[in-house]
C-alpha cells in the first residue's frame, strides 16, 4: 500500500511507530494530487510549500493531537487563514480571510496541517460541481461523470486517494451525496453539533459541517475533534461530546431499523436492490428491520427550493463590492456600485436562487410561499419524529440514482435538484445522517443513507460501522489509470 | 401564477442584482418552471399546522458584556478592493 492510500487511523499507526514520518506522507500526497488531479479537478488551491515546512517542522520537533502531522484539505467555503477561499465564484477570486473557520481551528489544534481547497459548487448551490466559476470536478470511477455536490471535489479527492480527510457543509446532502456518487463516507451531524463560525453562510437554518473519509472509524475520529460549543456560533450546542471513536461497536443486535416505503419507491430499481441487500446484512446481525412511512416525503424537495434560497437571499446580501470581493469599477453611485459588482460576481445558479428567494419573501408572497414551505417543513420534522418513537435509525438509498453525466442535467435544473430528493428532508428536520458505501451499480457506487434521532451520532455511527465491519464496499477503489 | 419579464426586473431591483435583456428572459423562464414546482406544496391543507421557523428552540442567545479585542483594521481592510485612509471607499453618496 502505498502512504497516500491509508485511512487516517493506520496513518496515525505508521507515524506511531515511525515506520514513516510526516514529510513522507505530505510528500506522498503531494505527489498523488500531481498525479491524477489533472483528471480529477478536485482542488482549487494547493497549500504546497507551506504544507510541508509544517511537516517538516512536525519532524523536527513533533507537536501531540489526535491527528499530528496528518494532511487534510476543506471544501473552499472554510475560511482559512491566509489561504484563499473563493466559494468557487468570480465574487472571491481573490479573497484571502483574515481568520480560520472553527473546524479548521479544531483540525489544526489536533495537530493535523492543511494541504489545500477543494473545488464546489458555486457558494455551495448545486449537485455536480458544474456550477464551478472555475471548471467542473470529475468523478474518479467515470471520469465523464460528476462527483456530486455541492462538496464534489471533497468527495472526489477521498475516492481518488489524493487526501485521506476532507472538511465540507451539508445544507441539502452536499456530504452524503457527493460521497455516495464517490463511493466514499459521508457525514453530517446534528444541527448544532459542530460550529459553523467560519463556514461561509448559504442557508442557514440548515447548513451544518460535514466530513467526508475513508472509512467509519476516521468520520468517528474527526467528529470527535470538531464536535462541541463555541460562542461564536449561537446554535451551536452545549451538549456533551461523547468519544465517539472508543466506543464505536460492530454490536448492534436488537437494533431498530425502519426503511422508508417512500423512498424506495423513488429510487432507480438497481440502486433500491442495493440498499435492499444492505438490510439484509443488518437483519444477519440481529437487528431488526421493518418498512415504514414518512408520507411528506414528496414535498420536502419542493420546500427546500423556497427555504434555500430563502435564506440565501439574506446570507448573500453581504457581498456588495464594497467591503470585499468583485468589484464595479465603473459604477457612478452606490447602488450601481453593488448590483453591477453583484451581475459580475455571481454565476448563474447563484442569481437564480437570489432572485427566487426575494420572491419568495416578497410583499404577498411571503405567505403563499415562504410561511407555506415552513409548515411542511414541520409535517417532514413530525414525520421522522414519529417513527423515531419506535425506531433507532431510518435506512435508505443516499440518492434515488448513480452519478449522471457531466452537461446531462445542463437544460433540466428540477431533475439535476432531484439528486438531493432523499438528503434534503433530513436538513429540514436537522438529523444526523451518514452515506457509506454498499456496492455498485454498472460500475458506479452506491451509497447508503442511515438517519439517527438528534445527537444520536453514536448510534448512527455504530450502525454505519457495522456494515462496514461485516461488508467490504468501501475497500472497492477506482481505477484511474496510474498507479 | 406566472412571472413577466417586468416582475423578473423588479426582483432584480429588490436583490440588487444588474441583469442583461437576456439574463432577464432565460431568468423569467426559469423561474416560471420552479415556481409550477414549488406550487406542489399547495396541495397540502396546512390551515392547523405552526410554521417551523427553526429546527433549535432557540430565541436570544445572550452573553457577557465583554470587550474583547478586534482584528486590526489593517487586517479587515486588506480584502477591500477599495480603501483610503483606513476607511473603506464608495463613490460620491451626496
Amino acid at each position: 500500500m502505498e502512504l497516500y492510500e491509508l485511512t487516517l487511523q493506520q496513518l496515525i499507526k505508521e507515524l506511531e511507530s515511525k515506520r514513516t514520518n510526516a514529510q513522507a506522507i505530505m510528500t506522498a500526497v503531494m505527489g498523488r494530487i500531481n498525479e491524477v488531479d489533472g483528471k480529477v479537478q478536485a482542488f482549487l488551491t494547493l497549500n504546497q510549500t507551506a504544507a510541508m515546512e509544517k511537516a517538516a517542522e512536525f519532524d523536527r520537533q513533533p507537536w501531540p493531537g489526535v491527528i499530528a502531522g496528518i494532511p487534510f484539505a476543506v471544501k473552499d467555503n472554510y475560511c482559512t487563514r491566509g489561504v484563499k477561499t473563493t466559494c468557487a465564484s468570480k465574487m472571491l477570486e481573490d479573497f484571502i480571510p483574515p481568520y480560520d473557520a472553527a473546524v479548521v481551528e479544531k483540525l489544526h489544534g489536533a495537530g493535523g496541517i492543511l494541504a489545500g481547497k477543494l473545488n464546489m459548487d458555486e457558494f455551495a448551490m448545486g449537485c455536480s460541481t458544474e456550477t464551478s466559476a472555475f471548471f467542473p470536478s470529475h468523478n474518479p470511477w467515470d471520469l465523464e461523470r460528476v462527483p456530486g455536490g455541492s462538496s464534489g471535489g471533497a468527495a472526489a479527492a477521498v475516492a481518488a486517494d489524493e487526501i485521506p480527510l476532507a472538511l465540507v457543509s451539508d445544507t441539502g446532502g452536499s456530504a452524503r451525496q457527493p460521497a455516495s456518487y464517490c463511493g466514499v463516507v459521508g457525514l453530517k451531524p446534528t444541527y448544532g453539533r459542530v460550529s459553523r463560525r467560519g463556514i461561509v453562510a448559504y442557508a442557514s437554518s440548515l447548513d451544518q459541517a460535514g466530513i467526508i473519509s475513508k472509512d467509519v472509524a476516521d468520520a468517528a475520529l474527526v467528529l470527535g475533534i470538531i464536535a462541541g460549543h463555541d460562542p461564536r456560533d449561537s446554535t451551536s450546542e452545549k451538549k456533551e461530546v461523547p468519544d465517539y471513536s472508543t466506543v464505536l461497536t460492530t454490536d448492534i443486535k436488537g437494533l431498530k431499523i425502519g426503511y422508508p416505503r417512500e423512498y424506495f419507491q423513488q429510487a432507480e430499481g438497481n440502486v433500491g436492490t442495493a440498499v435492499k441487500k444492505a438490510l439484509l446484512e443488518f437483519e444477519k446481525m440481529g437487528a431488526i428491520v421493518e418498512e415504514v412511512s414518512l408520507p411528506h416525503s414528496e414535498y420536502a424537495l419542493p420546500a427546500y427550493y423556497i427555504i434555500g434560497p430563502a435564506e440565501a437571499s439574506s446570507n448573500m446580501g453581504r457581498f456588495d463590492g464594497i467591503r470585499y470581493g468583485q468589484r464595479d469599477n465603473s459604477a457612478e453611485n452606490v447602488a450601481e456600485l453593488i448590483s453591477g459588482s453583484r451581475q459580475r460576481g455571481f454565476g448563474p445558479e447563484v442569481k437564480r436562487r437570489i432572485i427566487l428567494g426575494t420572491y419568495v419573501l416578497s410583499s404577498g408572497k411571503y405567505e403563499k410561499y415562504y410561511l407555506q414551505a415552513l409548515k411542511v417543513r414541520r409535517l417532514i420534522r413530525d414525520d421522522f419524529t414519529g417513527v423515531f418513537n419506535d425506531y433507532d435509525v431510518i435506512i435508505a438509498p443516499t440518492t434515488p440514482n448513480t452519478a449522471f453525466k457531466i452537461g446531462e442535467n445542463a437544460s433540466d435544473l428540477i431533475t439535476s435538484y432531484r439528486s438531493d430528493i432523499f438528503t434534503v428532508p433530513v436538513n429540514m428536520a436537522g438529523l444526523p445522517a451518514i452515506s457509506v458505501p454498499c456496492g455498485l451499480v454498472g460500475g458506479l457506487p452506491v451509497g447508503m443513507q442511515i438517519i439517527a434521532k438528534p445527537f444520536a451520532e453514536t448510534t448512527l455511527l455504530n450502525t454505519a460501522y457495522a456494515f462496514e465491519q461485516a461488508t467490504d464496499h468501501h475497500q472497492l477503489k477506482p481505477d484511474l489509470g496510474v498507479r | 401564477m406566472m412571472m413577466d419579464v417586468k416582475e423578473i426586473e423588479h426582483l432584480a431591483i429588490l436583490a440588487r442584482i444588474a441583469l442583461s435583456p437576456e439574463d432577464k428572459t432565460e431568468l423569467n423562464q426559469q423561474m416560471n418552471k420552479l415556481l409550477t414546482y414549488i406550487e406542489k406544496l399547495k396541495e397540502l391543507n396546512t390551515a392547523a399546522i405552526e410554521p417551523l421557523y427553526h429546527i433549535l428552540p432557540l430565541h436570544n442567545v445572550f452573553r457577557e458584556d465583554l470587550a474583547i479585542e478586534s482584528p486590526p483594521r489593517e487586517e479587515l481592510l486588506f480584502n477591500a478592493p477599495q480603501c483610503e485612509d483606513g476607511f473603506y471607499k464608495v463613490p460620491r453618496i451626496l
